[in-house]
């Protein structure tokens, strides 16, 4: 390897490239703040190397505003496969011109004194803040029960699948029951496979309801605006698992009732293996009757808004979704019919190059709505940082911009000489000016 | 409604200090390390006494108000003396107990008043079991279904939701529902 470049100073490193790094660099351009966004692969790089070959985006077109940038295709209503997502990225980033480093990836970071030291494979930055910005899906989380299972079974998370081809023979557990895990059982299914789902905590919401798409509704009631410092428990909301839905051209809804039918059996939470035997808990029930529970209350919510704003003409019937109706599965299946188990069991941000006293017991991040505890660090794209869609590609502008205020505060009031002209506050402008 | 109303509501469930617990033990994992004991002695038959008085738990070690026995045997109909509830019926009034205290607390952090609260629980088992018969038929419950009566000021679906989260949040329900690893020792 050649020699490394000698440091480099700039005023905000920002640690990936997809929409989160994004949306913070056209926030850090548009008030003159010089930075750099570090990637370790391609904009986008998620986006492009670990998305399975059919998957869409659970929101549609409209719902991918970024801060200075929108949907500017013809389908507004339609769900965006992920090569188009990339593409929108990368046209995001073109549009201004965003200081991308790319093959760049961190080593290491240390701070004093709110300097930040970024190492990198491609040489230092000296930086007055950070913000990491490399997502919330990082690294599959995959239980520990995993251990216990029998040595024949092929591993798989849902960052590897491609397509059902891929796939050895033998019939595949899918575990989880959340977007991921319950498209994947449904590709399977249809492609011929003998598909078992094991069902946990799981959020069923219809595709459309009343002809609209779930996600109009839930920013029309304002649910997707909800902010972590006013939701009752903020580490529960954190922790929700993603949304039964898939994007189809044909708008179809993705529950248990929709894979039991073609096939897919469901079953409970996978909670143990003994010897080949797979056991499931027999909580089933009341995880269905949850499910629909917290359904019908959002429905209810979009019913009263519809009312409320005189939409009761316009809009279709409040038809519900049938409830949950499995017959209680059982509490075991042999595992030696099983080929594959793929791990749909929710994912974790890693930040391997930090601190680890910059997280809890639980390796959780510790942040104040993207605010870490050290001055000048940030972090941005994780599940409810600062709103109920921040980890939504429509929903990190919005923190992104409220991150910046709070960053330019953080430079002005560390500045070393004078404040920057360029990024003096016009009085009445506010800070989410 | 929300956790974070005032509940104008007596359900005799103490909300306040069990949140005060919550954040206790949120904030000192070790404080909610608990260790829970029964002692058994055969009595005669399938007759036994159970007693359970000292408990570990919240940094220390704990007594009950006084001791509590609860005799356990089997009915007549098996030719044994029937002084007290069959063993597996126990786990019923446990599961009982359990899912009707959760229900009471859940429905105070709701806010919401219980007049009257009565559940039925049943189990079915094929004794075909535990007597040998059968190698492919379980010991235990082929199933258990609890049913609900509850009058309350409160929806169906509030109701149910209470319900919901009272499965949610039961020991007693977790144990029965998923496996739990049991080594018995002879000393």
């Amino acid at each position: 390897m050649s020699a490394l470049p000698t440091s480099r100073a700039t005023d905000v490193v920002v640690i990936g490239g997809g929409q989160a790094g994004l949306a913070m660099s056209h926030c850090l351009t548009r008030r003159s703040v010089d930075h750099v966004v570090l990637e370790r692969g391609e904009t986008a790089n998620s986006w492009t190397t670990q998305r399975w070959d059919s998957l869409r985006l659970l929101t549609p077109n409209w719902l991918s505003r970024l801060p200075g940038w929108a949907y500017r295709s013809d389908d507004p209503n339609g769900y965006m496969t992920a090569g188009e997502v990339a593409e929108h990225l990368h046209g995001y980033r073109r549009s201004f011109d965003a200081p991308v480093r790319h093959r760049t990836g961190v080593v290491s970071i240390t701070s004093s004194d709110s300097a930040h030291l970024v190492t990198t494979d491609d040489g230092d930055w000296q930086a007055r803040a950070v913000v990491l910005a490399t997502g919330a899906c990082s690294e599959p989380h995959v239980p520990a029960l995993a251990d216990d299972m029998p040595a024949h079974l092929d591993h798989l998370s849902p960052i590897h699948y491609r397509n059902p081809d891929q796939l050895a023979g033998g019939g595949v557990l899918v575990v989880g029951a959340s977007a991921s895990g319950l498209q994947i059982a449904d590709e399977l299914s249809r492609a011929g496979r003998e598909v078992t789902v094991a069902v946990g905590d799981h959020v069923r919401l219809p595709r459309s309801y009343r002809g609209m798409d779930i996600h109009w509704w839930m920013d029309a009631v304002g649910q997707l605006d909800e902010r972590w410092d006013e939701v009752p428990d903020i580490v529960r909301a954190r922790r929700l698992p993603s949304l039964q839905l898939i994007g189809t051209p044909e708008r179809r809804d993705l529950d248990l009732n929709a894979v039991a039918s073609e096939g897919v059996r469901v079953v409970g939470r996978l909670v143990g293996c003994n010897g080949h035997r797979a056991q499931f808990s027999g909580s089933f029930a009341n995880l269905c009757a949850s499910a629909d529970l917290k359904q019908g209350r959002l429905l209810d919510l979009c019913d009263s808004y519809a009312r409320e704003h005189g939409l009761d003409g316009e809009l279709g019937e409040p038809s519900r979704p049938a409830p949950t109706g499995l017959e209680p599965p059982p509490l075991d299946i042999d595992l030696r019919a099983v080929g594959t188990i793929v791990w749909a069991t929710g994912f974790r941000p890693t930040y391997p190059w930090l601190d680890p006293k910059l997280f809890d017991r639980k390796g959780r991040l510790t942040h104040d709505g993207g605010v870490l505890p050290v001055p000048g660090m940030y972090v941005l794209g994780l599940p409810f940082l600062r709103r109920r869609k921040s980890s939504f590609l429509d929903g990190v502008g919005p923190d992104a911009v409220d991150l910046t205020a709070h960053l330019v505060g953080h430079l002005d009031r560390t500045s070393p000489g004078m404040a920057d002209p360029r990024r003096t506050r016009v009085p009445g402008r506010g800070m989410l000016a | 409604m929300t956790a974070t109303e005032t509940p104008a509501v007596d359900n005799g469930v103490n909300v306040d200090a069990l949140l005060g617990a919550r954040d206790h033990m949120t904030e000192m994992p070790e404080l909610a390390q608990f260790n829970w004991r029964a002692d058994c002695e055969w009595v005669n038959g399938a007759h036994s006494r159970t007693t359970v008085e000292k408990f570990n738990g919240a940094g220390g070690d704990q007594t009950h108000r006084q001791p509590y026995s609860v005799d356990t045997d089997h009915p007549e109909l098996f030719a044994a003396s029937d002084n007290g509830a069959t063993p597996p019926e126990m786990l019923l009034i446990g599961l009982a107990g359990c899912l009707t205290a959760g229900v009471a607390s859940v429905a105070t952090n709701r806010g919401v008043q219980l007049r009257s609260v009565k559940a039925t629980v049943e189990a079915d088992m094929d004794l075909a079991g535990i007597l040998g018969i059968d190698s492919d038929v379980r010991n235990g419950f082929s199933g258990i279904r609890v049913r609900y009566e509850i009058d309350a000021d409160a929806t169906k679906a509030e109701i149910e939701g209470i319900v919901a989260q009272s499965q949610k949040r039961s020991a007693a329900f977790d144990v029965i529902a998923n496996p739990t690893s049991i080594v018995v020792e002879v000393v």
